[in-house]
């Protein structure tokens, strides 16, 4: 069964007012337990409303949502468990860092769900470890952290509850490129060792497209596809027509086959490049 | 959802009460709450109630927004009008219990101060409706201007008002998201005792307030850099031009004021 499934959802803000904004558009889509999703999409075109729905804090408009086949949206005690079973992680969330330690700010969820003093210690450290805070720092105050350190104290703060979904909403923006890879690393491991699903919200392709299993398109609202990677990169120049950049390998590739090279067009990762580029080149060393 | 209060209310459109100047608006407001008051029985008062509609009818404003601007009154409304039934105790008698007394007069006088109170209301919304904050700020920085001369800080007024407008919404929508982030973390808000909804609190404030503070501390630093030093000698991007429509304005007003003091003399 599918850990998270929508059914025709919609969302519209600011229903009877001047300002309504379908902002989701009669979404269907299903994503299985321990898959690595990406969603992308310009700005504006929904992600962000889209996954706030997954743990019942925004409610549809219109349609269902189902987690582990339950409608959350039922009764309050179902959704009350989806706050628990998908874990959230909110677009800079050091923003949301509230407590006098980063120990108890990390703790603040699995209070929140009932668990021991000790199983929230264990918890936390688990977390704490996983995102790479040292024991030192737990006894700081998260106002003190750097920019890279608050912002993992806080996805610990999610991790810490270890969901069966973890959902993260454009978790690198703002940071340099060793602190994506760092962020990338992160969310990896955890879904290896929880064997979770991961969601990861992004308008870059290049960040999703090295781990995602499937790739979740948004366009203005609508599903605009739903794919794994080669097959959503082989569309690249409709891509581009929604405002997406692709990949840099791929708008090489792109180019090439325009210059009649037969080329494959799903071509989104260096490696893969390399390998066929080296394969075509009939065994010269070097490209 | 919190964002769902606007603050002003202010409703984007191109009539033309949303196209007056903001200072001649401001003022026929200041007239126009006078004109209620000076309306003595229910006939100057209907012309009242006949500018208002004309007015609101002329900006296009969805006639439900008459209706949400009353709602926060309401309870006001109802003890004025029961205050005014019970207590006025001359005039015929309509009914009586024990020590309860109801007169024609008091109905009257309750039926007035209503109708009065809910025009005052609807009338006065209009002005935030059809004008922005900031044109509204700027009107009163503008009209004040005098008091420049008896040293009272008109511009600095003006631009802490100018600034909470701005960043009302933007706190709104970062308590909105602060509150989800929170919630996603299990945090459950409306329940427990006093205490423990005052705790409960905290995770909001806390970072609400520190973000604030990060906010008030770039926007210094921005203004510092771009050479803010305050009114003196300032230019203006926007300039404010009152034209025909304001004119017109004016004597459309004038108009129903004159029409009020006729009906006040003839009623007498
Ligand atoms: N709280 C809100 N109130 C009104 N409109 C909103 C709100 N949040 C988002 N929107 C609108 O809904 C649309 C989708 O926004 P969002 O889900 O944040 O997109 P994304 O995350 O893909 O950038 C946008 O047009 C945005 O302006
Ligand atoms: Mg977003």
């Amino acid at each position: 069964m599918s850990i998270i499934k929508t059914e025709q959802l919609t969302y519209i803000y600011g229903e009877n007012t001047p300002f309504r904004k379908v902002a989701v558009d009669n979404v269907s889509i299903d994503i299985e337990r321990g898959e690595a999703v990406g969603i992308i999409g310009h700005t504006g075109s929904g992600k962000s409303t889209l996954i706030q729905h997954f743990n019942g804090l925004l409610k549809p408009s219109a349609g269902r949502v189902l987690i582990d086949g339950e409608d959350i949206n039922a009764d309050k005690k179902k959704l009350r468990q989806a706050r628990f079973k998908i874990g959230l992680v909110f677009q800079y969330p050091e923003y949301q860092l509230f407590e006098e330690t980063v120990y108890k700010d990390i703790a603040y969820g699995p209070k929140n769900m009932g668990l021991s003093d000790e199983q929230t210690d264990m918890r936390v450290r688990e977390a704490a470890e996983l995102v790479g805070l040292d024991d030192k720092l737990l006894d700081r105050s998260p106002f003190e952290l750097s920019g890279g350190q608050k912002r993992r104290a806080a996805i610990a703060g999610v991790i810490a509850m270890q969901p069966q979904a973890l959902i993260l909403d454009e978790p690198a923006s703002g940071l340099d490129p060793q602190g994506r890879e760092r962020i990338f690393d992160i969310i990896k491991r955890y879904r290896e060792e929880k064997n979770s699903a991961v969601i990861v919200v992004s308008h870059s392709m290049e960040d999703i497209a090295g781990f995602a299993d499937r790739i979740l398109v948004m366009d203005k609202g609508s599903v605009f596809c739903f794919d794994t990677p080669p097959r959503v990169f082989s569309r690249a120049q409709q891509l581009e027509q929604i405002g997406l950049s692709v990949p840099q390998v791929t708008k090489i590739f792109m180019k090439l086959r325009k210059m009649g090279f037969d080329l494959p067009d799903d071509v989104y990762t260096v490696k893969y490049a390399e390998r066929i580029l080296k394969e075509r080149l009939g065994g010269q060393e070097k490209v | 959802m919190l964002k769902d209060i606007t603050i002003g209310q202010f409703f984007p459109g191109s009539s033309a009460v949303h196209k007056m100047d903001a200072r001649v608006k401001l003022v026929l407001t200041i007239v126009f709450i006078v004109m209620l008051f000076s309306a003595k029985g229910m006939a100057g008062l209907c012309v009242c109630i006949a500018f208002t509609l004309l007015i609101f009818a002329i900006s296009r404003i969805p006639p439900a927004m008459m209706l949400k601007s009353l709602k926060p009154i309401a309870p006001l409304v109802l003890i004025t009008a029961l205050l005014n039934i019970f207590f006025v105790k001359d005039g015929d008698k309509l009914f009586e219990w024990k020590f309860i007394l109801i007169t024609d007069k008091g109905i009257d006088t309750a039926v007035f101060m209503v109708v009065r109170i809910i025009c005052l209301i609807v009338g006065s919304s209009l002005l935030t409706y059809t004008t922005s904050p900031i044109d509204i700020t700027d009107a009163i920085e503008r009209l004040l201007g005098p008091l420049k001369r008896v040293k009272f800080p008109v511009h600095e007024l003006a631009m802490i008002m100018t600034i909470a407008l701005r960043f009302i919404p933007t706190l709104i929508e970062e308590t909105d998201k602060i509150i989800s982030a929170q919630k996603a973390r299990g945090s459950e808000l409306d329940t427990g005792t006093l205490t423990e909804k005052v705790k409960g609190m905290l995770p909001i404030f806390i970072p609400l307030f520190a973000s604030s503070f990060r906010r008030a501390d770039e926007l210094a630093v921005a203004m510092e850099c771009r050479c803010y030093h305050g009114g003196e000698g300032r230019t203006r991007m926007k300039q404010m031009k009152a034209g025909r429509r304001d004119v017109f304005g004016c004597i459309f007003t004038a108009v129903f004021f004159a029409a009020v003091i006729a009906v006040n003399i003839l009623t007498k």
